[in-house]
């Protein structure tokens, strides 16, 4: 059994995803048990990976026994055992969100949103473990369907943007299967090991130049790089809390892990390789700065979380584009940051959308008496996203500032600090709707809860805010339900959405205070010993 | 040996044009259906591509027939891309039916498959 974890990391969500269907059919009350257990063993699989590889080394899985040239190999790694965990735990955390959020919704369609769920985690999982650069481009697939029809799981608002991250979604993937096409062409061979002893000798050719340059470009869409960014805001504004909470988290970290994977495992320095990467780091330095910029203009708090995504995604690529030690320990602990955080705020978005169905940064205003506890994990991973100490988002940057000068890049530094400024214009202009501003309306404090509903609707007809109005629409679908049943509860929050918020709250803080730690024990391994 | 240059990789500039006249309606086209259209156009020029990778002058259908022992892989096209593309079809494909089946959800949201008049009954109806 466990010379197959590899296999079952991917397998348990894959054969979960399947089943769930039919049981939604037959034993409804069994879906959401299995859906939770499925992703608990996927998860559990990946640590005993993570453990035994970070003991032993390297763990290679032939699949059918078929030796690797010929056959599909999937390689547990640091690197990939740590993004094997993290998604899985995302996933398991997205899991008890969902069900809640969701309400009636996902009692009508439990059975396909569940299966949906699994597709998008074990397309995920499988990008991260597999050792072959075609598997990975199915497995992308996989994982992006999965999300383009989540999204639209949000109304018709979301309808239309899924469409559109979907054209934009199947360019980046049809630039990347090109890209292998031309390293194919180059080598002949799709594993990632059998490349790297090969391609040194073709790597000065223009095939392979063009070909990593689409590679580049391809992965470049996944990960919302700037200038190819434009799919992001509005899906990550119109969909389900509980999908954008974890495609923010991780889905276009595992882009971005596939992006380091292919650049610093499989082709290593030299010919195209470096030019590439300081024009992909000067892409990801304007995206920043960018997505700073578009963030601080933002009403709604969606839309501002998605450019600020925008920005902190670009920090990603920045480490990784930097080619220096610092610079890549300090993306992989961004990666990690950044998924507790952002995953933080998009729930807690998600639960003001919840209770209030709306998502503008006006709605916010006062929140923290109506809900202190997810309003104090908001406060925390704000703190994190603008870089101040003990949280993880200020260790990250620090080693991407380290790792900038480590590189001999000023430039860099000077946007790094820029680009906290910034965030921290946006996020202190939210912190002082939720804690310093009063509720609004004095005479809605009286009878505030049953008028609550009934103040919405003027709200919408209004369409004071475009933004706001705009949600509204798709939010109404899902959420009337939702509103009536928080009323009769005593906490703030139904549990199963409450912990996963407190959780990544709390995980923030533990990140940041054992980031040396995280260093020291797993990043330090994941990383190439001769980075360039 | 083909020539080089232009007249030589005929079959690639075909591809390359496909490729580009794809792209060029998914982003110049108004119409949602043709958008996909010409997303599917795209794609059938990376399949184009691979299976010209594939192909040699002279070789046959990559099949062992009883008699032979020693086959000669020289005389053989290559099946992999063929076998890598038969994955990326099905990719596509789906893909297409995730697209067909958002379009019938804008359709009868939106009452069209215009983007600009979509975006204009977004904004305001």
């Amino acid at each position: 059994m466990t010379s197959h974890l590899p296999a079952l990391i991917v397998l348990t969500p894959l054969v979960a995803a399947l089943v769930v269907p039919v049981l939604a059919i037959l034993a409804r009350v069994l879906v959401r048990p299995v859906a939770v257990l499925s992703l608990a063993a996927s998860l559990a699989a990946s640590l005993a990976s993570l453990q035994r590889v970070l003991a032993e080394g390297p763990w290679s899985y032939h699949f059918g026994g078929w030796a690797p040239p010929w056959g599909i190999e999937y390689v547990i790694d640091p690197l990939s055992g740590g993004m094997a965990v993290l998604v899985s735990f995302f996933a398991l955390l997205a899991a008890f969100y969902a069900p809640a959020y969701l309400g009636v919704l996902a009692q009508l369609r439990e059975g396909a949103l569940g299966s949906l769920f699994l597709l998008l985690v074990a397309g995920l999982l499988g990008v991260v473990v597999t050792g072959d650069v075609f598997n990975l481009f199915v497995f992308l697939e996989i994982s992006s369907l999965a999300v383009y029809a989540l999204v639209a799981a949000g109304g018709n608002r979301a309808t239309v943007a899924a469409f559109r991250y979907m054209l934009i979604g199947t360019v980046g993937a049809s630039f990347y299967l090109l890209g292998i096409g031309y390293l194919y062409a180059a080598t002949g061979t799709l594993n990632m090991a059998d490349l790297a002893a090969r391609l040194p000798a073709a790597l000065e050719t223009r095939v392979a130049a063009v070909g990593l340059a689409l590679i580049a470009a391809g992965l470049g869409v996944k990960v919302a790089l700037f200038p190819l960014h434009g799919w992001l805001p509005d899906a990550y504004s119109t969909a389900p809390a509980p999908v954008v909470a974890f495609a923010a988290a991780v889905q276009t970290k595992v882009a971005a892990y596939a992006f380091f994977r292919i650049f610093y495992f499989v082709v290593g320095p030299g010919g195209p390789v470096e030019p590439l990467l300081r024009l992909v780091g000067l892409a990801a330095a304007a995206g920043i700065v960018a997505g700073s910029l578009l963030a601080l203009a933002q009403r709604d708090f969606w839309r501002m979380l998605a450019y600020s995504s925008v920005a902190q995604l670009g920090y990603v690529v920045l480490g990784l584009s930097l080619g220096t030690r610092l610079g890549l320990y300090g993306a992989l602990l961004h990666i990690l940051n950044h998924a507790l955080m952002k995953g933080c705020l998009f729930m807690v978005a998600g639960a003001v959308r919840w209770r209030t169905g709306r998502q503008d940064i006006a709605a916010l205003t006062g929140m923290a008496r109506k809900m202190p506890l997810s309003m104090g994990a908001l406060f925390v991973a704000a703190v994190s996203m603008i870089g101040l100490p003990p949280t993880g988002g200020f260790f990250s940057k620090w080693y991407l500032v380290l790792g900038s000068l480590e590189a001999g890049a000023w430039g860099y530094v000077v946007v790094i600090i820029v680009s906290s400024l910034l965030s921290a214009a946006y996020f202190f202009r939210v912190i002082e709707q939720v804690y310093l501003r009063r509720a609004p309306a004095p005479e809605s404090e009286a009878g505030r809860k049953p008028e609550e509903e009934a103040g919405r609707e003027p709200e919408a007809k209004a369409g004071r805010e475009q933004e706001a109005g705009r949600e509204q629409e798709a939010g109404r679908e899902q959420e009337p339900e939702a509103a009536t049943a928080a009323r009769r509860r005593p906490w703030e929050l139904p549990w199963p959405m409450l912990v996963p918020i407190l959780l990544l709250g709390a995980g923030v803080v533990v990140a940041g205070l054992s980031s040396g730690f995280i260093i020291r024990e797993v990043i330090q391994f994941a990383v190439p010993v001769e980075p360039f | 040996m083909a020539p080089d240059g232009l007249i030589g990789h005929l079959n690639y500039w075909a591809i390359a044009l496909l490729f580009l006249l794809g792209l060029y309606g998914m982003t110049v086209l108004n119409n949602l259906v043709k958008k996909l259209m010409s997303m599917n156009i795209m794609q059938v020029s990376i399949i184009m591509f691979y299976l010209n990778l594939a192909q040699k002058a002279g070789g046959t259908f990559p099949v062992l027939l009883p008699g032979e022992l020693h086959p000669e892989a020289a005389a053989y096209v290559n099946p992999l891309p063929h076998a890598l593309m038969l994955t990326a079809i099905v990719v596509s494909l789906a893909t297409t039916g995730v697209a067909l089946a958002l379009l019938m959800r804008i359709y009868r949201r939106y009452g069209t498959l215009e983007e600009n008049d979509i975006l204009r009954r977004m904004a305001g109806r």
